[in-house]
């Protein structure tokens, strides 16, 4: 436990003095000045055009600009979440750094979780910051309070971790890039089959589901993401469905559990593969 | 306390189809300063990460400090200078060592004053608050040697321990070695500079394709001398005479080489031959260099390296 805590730290002193963290804070910060303003204003001119009588109509503007707020803020940690890990193990292995750390009396798996961890933690801190604000700037300038903010936010937290997890992993053999490739790969055909599952979904295509799920269990990421824009928008399910951010297949509560079971799986296998390779 | 600091059966390991290290035999015994030599693409590299687990072997297996090869806890008394030593170059030497003295395991209290002293031993004292991307290649591996000896190890590797540095910082590592040797350390040293070897180590070893072909122990080797004599006549009486103060007597006309096994010898040699009424005209004598005998084991194709 020692090994990890000390590898975490580590990483999230690397992590700060390469200006990475700085660089995430003003790009979301950016990101939220950008929202929030386009939320005070198109809601201010709503208000001053005499108010709209269609409260319904209102709600529905609303939690469309909650969940399209937030799944740019989905993207912008699962992009952070597979770039903070990128290069770290194949970047070590490549110059050698590892090897003074390797010869330490430190489990190896302990370098691995230890990274994981610090990545989580700063992958969390960056959802936390960005999603919070966006769910805050709608409560603020447009009187909306969302019908759901932790559990959305936490399983988009798992399906960041889903891709940290593989990243790490692919880390242990792949280089760098290869690594970056191998991991936006997983996300663009769990995102595809995400969109077939719901497009064809709607047509009530059922190979299509099929399809869907078995993506979805070999990268949960984008099924989690699924689930937490489906609970944030229980109310106007209905007017939604047809929508964007609609969801026709809900990734059921197995799937989170699966989800779960995989960051867990996936981060065991990397620590395995780290032990086994030559340094 | 086991009496071997490093024990190895037949190591061997295959990166594929390709074999870096065929079957490594060695024994090390504690506080002895262990010179590798061989060429290039020997498998040095490869044995000495064996030796740390940072490799595994394919087969064969061997102690180090008496616990199994790829042991997790013996590797707090362990120290190791990798050839190109590399850190995270944001951090400052003193954050360097801070690591992975708490990697070691050593308790934070205390720690401070023992990274200034090794700072300060490897003459980087004022440079510690610097960012290691600051650094020159050599002040780099002075870091890399102070991190070595962190955790007051019993067994120090140095892979190429002067690649980079100054003569000054030659001398250094030269220092340190002798001062592991005087407080009981043992040291692995992989070095191509023979000079170097020659000044550190107690024995060495010939590496060839990650085989260990000949073992030389250098206090022993350094005794026997190479002894040439220019005399006016060498008949086979004197050459029998000769056989009595040393080995391989030869004979070229008028000069005769011979193996001395140790310099008092000369004077009864240079006595017995003015007492036979020889003519003496010349005696020489030299030591052979490690080079020579590098050449000599490896054949004259393979070139330290």
């Amino acid at each position: 436990m020692r090994g990890v805590l000390l590898i975490a730290r580590l990483t999230w002193l690397e992590t700060r003095r390469r200006k990475i963290a700085l660089a995430a804070l003003i790009c979301g910060l950016l990101f939220l000045t950008v929202f929030a303003s386009a939320i005070y204003f198109g809601f201010r001119h709503v208000a001053e055009q005499g108010g709209v009588a269609n409260m319904v109509e209102m709600r529905v503007a609303s939690t469309i600009l909650t969940v399209a707020g937030l799944y740019v803020v989905n993207f912008l940690v699962t992009a952070v979440a597979i770039l903070l890990p990128i290069d770290s193990l194949s970047g070590e292995i490549g110059s050698g750094v590892i090897q003074t750390l390797a010869s330490k009396p430190v489990d190896r798996a302990a370098i691995v979780v230890g990274k994981w961890l610090a990545y989580l933690a700063m992958t969390a801190a960056y959802l936390a910051l960005l999603g919070g604000g966006v769910v805050l700037s709608m409560r603020l300038f447009a009187d909306y309070q969302a019908p759901a903010v932790l559990m959305p936010m936490a399983l988009m937290l798992l399906s960041a971790a889903v891709m940290l997890s593989i990243t790490i992993a692919g880390g242990v053999r792949l280089s760098t890039i290869t690594n970056g490739i191998v991991a936006f790969g997983f996300y663009g055909v769990a995102f595809i089959a995400g969109w077939m599952e719901q497009i064809l979904g709607m047509f009530g295509n059922a190979t299509a589901r099929y399809v869907g799920t078995i993506v979805s269990l070999l990268s949960p990421s984008d099924a989690m993401w699924r689930r937490a824009a489906y609970e944030m928008q229980p109310l106007a399910t209905a007017a939604l469905q047809n929508g964007p951010f609609g969801v026709v297949s809900v990734p059921s509560a197995a799937m989170i559990v699966w989800a779960m079971a995989f960051v867990v799986l996936v981060l065991a296998f990397a620590a395995w593969q780290f032990r086994r390779r030559p340094l | 306390m086991p009496e071997y600091a490093i024990e190895t059966a037949a190591l061997r390991r295959e990166f594929g189809r390709n074999v870096a290290v065929a079957g490594l035999s060695l024994a090390v015994p504690r506080g002895e300063v262990f010179g590798f030599l061989g060429p290039n693409g020997a498998g040095k590299t490869t044995s000495l990460k064996l030796l740390l687990g940072l490799v595994a072997p394919t087969s064969g297996g061997g102690t180090v400090l008496g616990a199994p090869l790829g042991n997790t806890e013996v590797r707090a008394h362990i120290g190791f200078l990798p050839e190109h030593f590399r850190f995270h170059d944001c951090l400052n030497a003193r954050e360097l060592l801070y690591f992975h003295g708490r990697l070691l395991g050593l308790p934070t209290r205390g720690l401070d004053t023992r990274i200034e002293a090794l700072l300060l031993r490897v003459g980087l004292d004022d440079a510690g608050h610097r960012p290691l991307r600051t650094y020159s290649k050599g002040m780099t591996q002075r870091a890399g040697l102070a991190q070595a000896l962190l955790g007051s190890p019993e067994l120090v590797f140095l892979d190429e321990p002067t690649s980079g540095l100054d003569p000054l910082g030659r001398l250094l590592v030269r220092d340190v070695i002798d001062e592991l040797r005087a407080g009981g350390a043992s040291v692995f040293l992989n070095s191509h500079l023979l000079g170097e070897v020659e000044a550190t180590c107690d024995r060495v070893a010939f590496v060839k394709s990650g085989v260990v072909v000949h073992e030389l122990s250098l206090a022993k080797a350094q005794g026997t001398l190479d002894v040439e004599l220019r005399v006016g006549s060498a008949d086979d009486a004197l050459l029998e005479g000769l056989a009595a103060f040393g080995t391989g007597v030869t004979r070229d006309d008028t000069l005769v080489r011979m193996h001395a096994n140790a310099e008092s010898v000369l004077p009864d040699l240079a006595r017995w031959l003015v007492g036979r009424g020889v003519a003496l005209y010349e005696l020489r004598c030299r030591r052979k260099t490690l080079e020579e005998w590098f050449v000599e084991v490896m054949g004259e194709d393979q070139r330290p390296g």
